[in-house]
């Protein structure tokens, strides 16, 4: 069996009323390890694009593309796993409970993240609690959720799944 | 002009050229039911239950390769039909089942008869849709009848809400679709399919596996032409059996878990396995590291997700079966393989199918007279030990068909199945082999058989248990019997190791039930009252004979490989 790592799908679909439950009824009547998914319209209001990341192995990923190829109402699938991309995540974390240091200690860790193309700033804050945004990677925004979740007693994290699209020079995740 | 929705839908279904419906009336299909009533060309039939229904639409459909159409109600009307839609996913049969709706107002609101059909029923069917607005029902019934035949076919399923059926709307009928998720291969990839040549032209010990897919694509005849100049042999899944004649020199036999052991020899011992139209079920593969461990493995499909998904193959060709064996035709030249086909010989001659005769009526011996009686024949089963008996006995002509719930395995599949056959090929002899348990999963279709003028022989082959499951009891499970004798009873011990004197009487007397439903029934319980029986049979030809066998409650399907084993380990006694 080859390695199981993550990989990129973006799915062209008929813009219309239950395909993200057929789509995402496949990845659980499968058994296929769905990590994303992420849907929205495009240009073209008939269809939508979905980004979606599975945790698969070479064959069961390629039994993945098949499957979702068979499907009427899928139009288009592309495997982003090795192309150049455009992919982000956009991430939220509110923070309670800080005092003058925690609140000191955030801002430059949201400092620290904003590099490498991502965009991480503290959006909203009173006395006690702040509200940081990451536009990242999903992997650093991982690294940013490992950080605050060790740094801070009480978070709560909202996160939106990668939306990718295929690069038009170099190559960026 | 504008029309009604249940107008364009009689309509559409009679631009597709439907001349039977197989439908159950409920509260909100009156409108299509009273549409339906206004038309000469469609022939409507009324089953005794929906699951029925849908197995009479499926019975129609694999005699005949046209698509079978079913109508129901809402709610319970629908949910009764997803067995049926799932055994025809699994069978790749071309079905269009409507549903009725409560009007779109009404969705959502847990009205009465309301139930999200089409969310129950993605996974087991190729296309499900709701009709939310009239404009499209033209377009979407189109659609439903061009994907359930084309490519690999299968169940869709069109749930029309009440207010759609009666509001008014284009009159047209599109005659083409485009639809640009859903493209058929009509091509074949000729390079991949020279390779795979090459690799059978090169082969020692070549092998042909048919599945359904020659059946389905009715490939029969390039098939047979192809493996009588190559002078190859063919085994076959269940669902391919009749790829070739079967008493043809070149066919082996069916393989698999009860294939035969010559068949399970050649494909653990071929050098090539050139597979056509098989999804590799694991009722074929057994143990997948053992699988054909010597050859190289051809696989030519038409869908593309079954290619290397069960076992992973050295040539995948994705290819409609005809078109693949068109191709073949061109280049195929005579081989030599005399001393590969007495190797197999001498395997069918180590370990013939065969039961023992000393002990009474047979299976065996009552599919023989099956095959004396009724040479030409659609032959219909159930699901059980019966079934894997008829896959195993019965001889199957260029005019004769088994129809079988192979994927899915559904009792109470054969009855009904049997009976659109019947309603499909009035002029054949449709013989349905039963046993006494899938039987009574829909029993209540006799009155559809008599309602309908339909002659079918049901054969009941009686051994008063499940029999299927019973085996594995006997065989895996120290004979715990549990919940597989149909005559048990509350009196009964509770460590009953099978039927002694004190068991209890059978219930019900099929003879007389069937005779209650203005039928003929027959009871045979020695081989020689076999012939008389048939011969009866064949007289009666409005309306069902129900022939009860009563064979010996011990009888088991043999060989067998046991579920994830290798299929080179074939219990043979």
């Amino acid at each position: 069996m080859s390695e199981m790592k993550n990989r990129w799908i973006a799915l062209y679909v008929e813009n219309q009323v239950g395909v993200l439950a057929k789509v995402s009824g496949l990845f659980s009547g499968k058994s296929y390890n769905l990590q994303s998914l992420t849907v929205g319209t495009t240009e073209d209001e008939t269809v939508s694009r979905m980004t979606i990341c599975v945790t698969s192995d070479d064959i069961t990923f390629e039994q993945i593309k098949k499957q979702l190829n068979r499907m009427v109402e899928v139009i288009k699938v592309i495997d982003l796993t090795d192309v150049p991309i455009h992919m982000k995540e956009i991430l939220f974390v509110k923070v309670e409970n800080l005092d003058k240091d925690g609140l000191d200690q955030l801002f430059q860790i949201a400092e620290v993240f904003n590099t490498n193309g991502g965009n991480v700033r503290v959006v909203d804050m009173n006395g006690d609690s702040a509200i940081v945004e990451s536009k990242h990677t999903e992997h650093r925004n991982n690294e940013l959720v490992a950080l605050l979740k060790k740094q801070y007693k009480k978070i709560s994290v909202v996160r939106g799944g990668a939306v990718a699209i295929e690069s038009i020079s170099t190559g960026c995740r | 002009m504008d029309i009604t929705g249940r107008k364009l839908f009689v309509k559409a279904l009679e631009e597709e050229g439907v001349d039977t419906i197989f439908g159950y009336p409920g509260g909100t299909v009156t409108d299509l039911f009273d549409e339906l009533y206004k038309t000469d060309s469609i022939h409507l039939v009324l089953p005794r239950h929906e699951q029925a229904l849908i197995h009479e639409a499926e019975g129609y459909a694999r005699s005949t390769g046209k698509v079978g159409v079913c109508l129901v109600t809402s709610g319970p009307g629908a949910t009764n039909t997803i067995t049926g839609l799932a055994d025809a996913y699994y069978d790749n049969i071309p079905l269009v089942c409507f549903t009725g709706q409560v009007p779109l107002n009404l969705i959502g609101n847990d009205a009465f008869q309301e139930v999200d059909i089409v969310g129950m029923t993605r996974s087991i069917t190729k296309y499900s849709v709701t009709v939310r607005d009239r404009g499209e029902l033209g377009k979407i019934i189109k659609m439903a009848f061009y994907i359930a035949r084309t490519g690999k076919p299968g169940p869709v399923l069109i749930d029309i809400p009440k207010d759609i059926q009666t509001q008014t709307g284009p009159a047209e009928y599109p005659e083409h679709i485009d639809i640009r998720g859903y493209k058929i291969n009509n091509s074949v990839h000729v390079g991949q399919l020279k390779r795979a040549y090459k690799l059978l032209k090169a082969a020692k010990r070549p092998l042909i596996l048919a599945g359904g897919g020659i059946n389905i694509a009715r490939a029969n005849d390039k098939l047979l032409k192809f493996v009588e100049i190559e002078d190859v042999p063919v085994v076959t899944t269940i669902m391919g059996k009749g790829a070739i004649p079967t008493k043809h020199a070149l066919y082996v036999g069916n393989c698999g878990m009860h294939g035969k052991y010559a068949a399970n020899k050649a494909v653990s011992e071929c050098d090539v396995l050139f597979s056509i139209g098989t999804r590799f079920n694991d009722r074929i593969t057994g143990d997948l590291n053992e699988f054909a461990p010597k050859a190289k493995i051809v696989h030519i499909d038409v869908d593309t997700a079954s290619i290397s998904r069960n076992v992973v193959v050295d040539v995948p060709i994705v290819a409609d079966a005809n078109l693949a064996l068109e191709k073949l035709l061109e280049w195929a030249e005579p081989k030599k393989t005399s001393a590969w086909k007495n190797q197999i010989s001498i395997w069918e001659n180590e370990n013939p199918l065969g039961m023992r005769r000393d002990k009474g009526m047979t299976p065996q011996m009552i599919m023989e007279h099956i095959n004396k009686n009724y040479p030409e024949a659609v032959y219909v089963t159930d699901v059980g030990q019966h079934q894997m008996w008829a896959t195993q006995y019965l001889e199957l002509g260029k005019n004769s068909q088994i129809i079988t719930s192979g994927g899915l395995g559904t009792m109470g599949f054969g009855l009904p199945a049997a009976i659109g056959a019947k309603i499909a090929n009035p002029n054949k002899d449709v013989v349905c082999i039963s046993g006494d348990g899938g039987l009574q999963m829909n029993i209540q279709e006799l009155a559809t058989a008599m309602t309908q003028g339909a002659g079918v022989t049901i054969c009941v082959l009686n051994n008063y248990y499940l029999g299927m499951v019973r085996q594995m009891q006997q065989l895996f499970y120290g004979k715990r019997y549990s919940a597989t004798c149909l005559r048990r009873r509350k009196s009964c011990p509770a460590d009953c190791k099978g039927p002694n004197k004190s068991c209890p009487p059978y219930t019900p007397d099929f003879v007389k039930l069937v005779e209650s439903y203005g039928g003929v029934g027959i009871r045979v319980e020695k081989e020689e009252d076999i012939d008389a029986a048939f011969e009866k049979a064949k007289e009666n030809k409005d309306v069902p004979t129900l022939i009860e066998f009563m064979i010996a409650t011990d009888e088991i399907v043999l060989p067998m490989v046991k579920s994830g084993n290798p299929m080179s380990e074939m219990i043979l006694k």
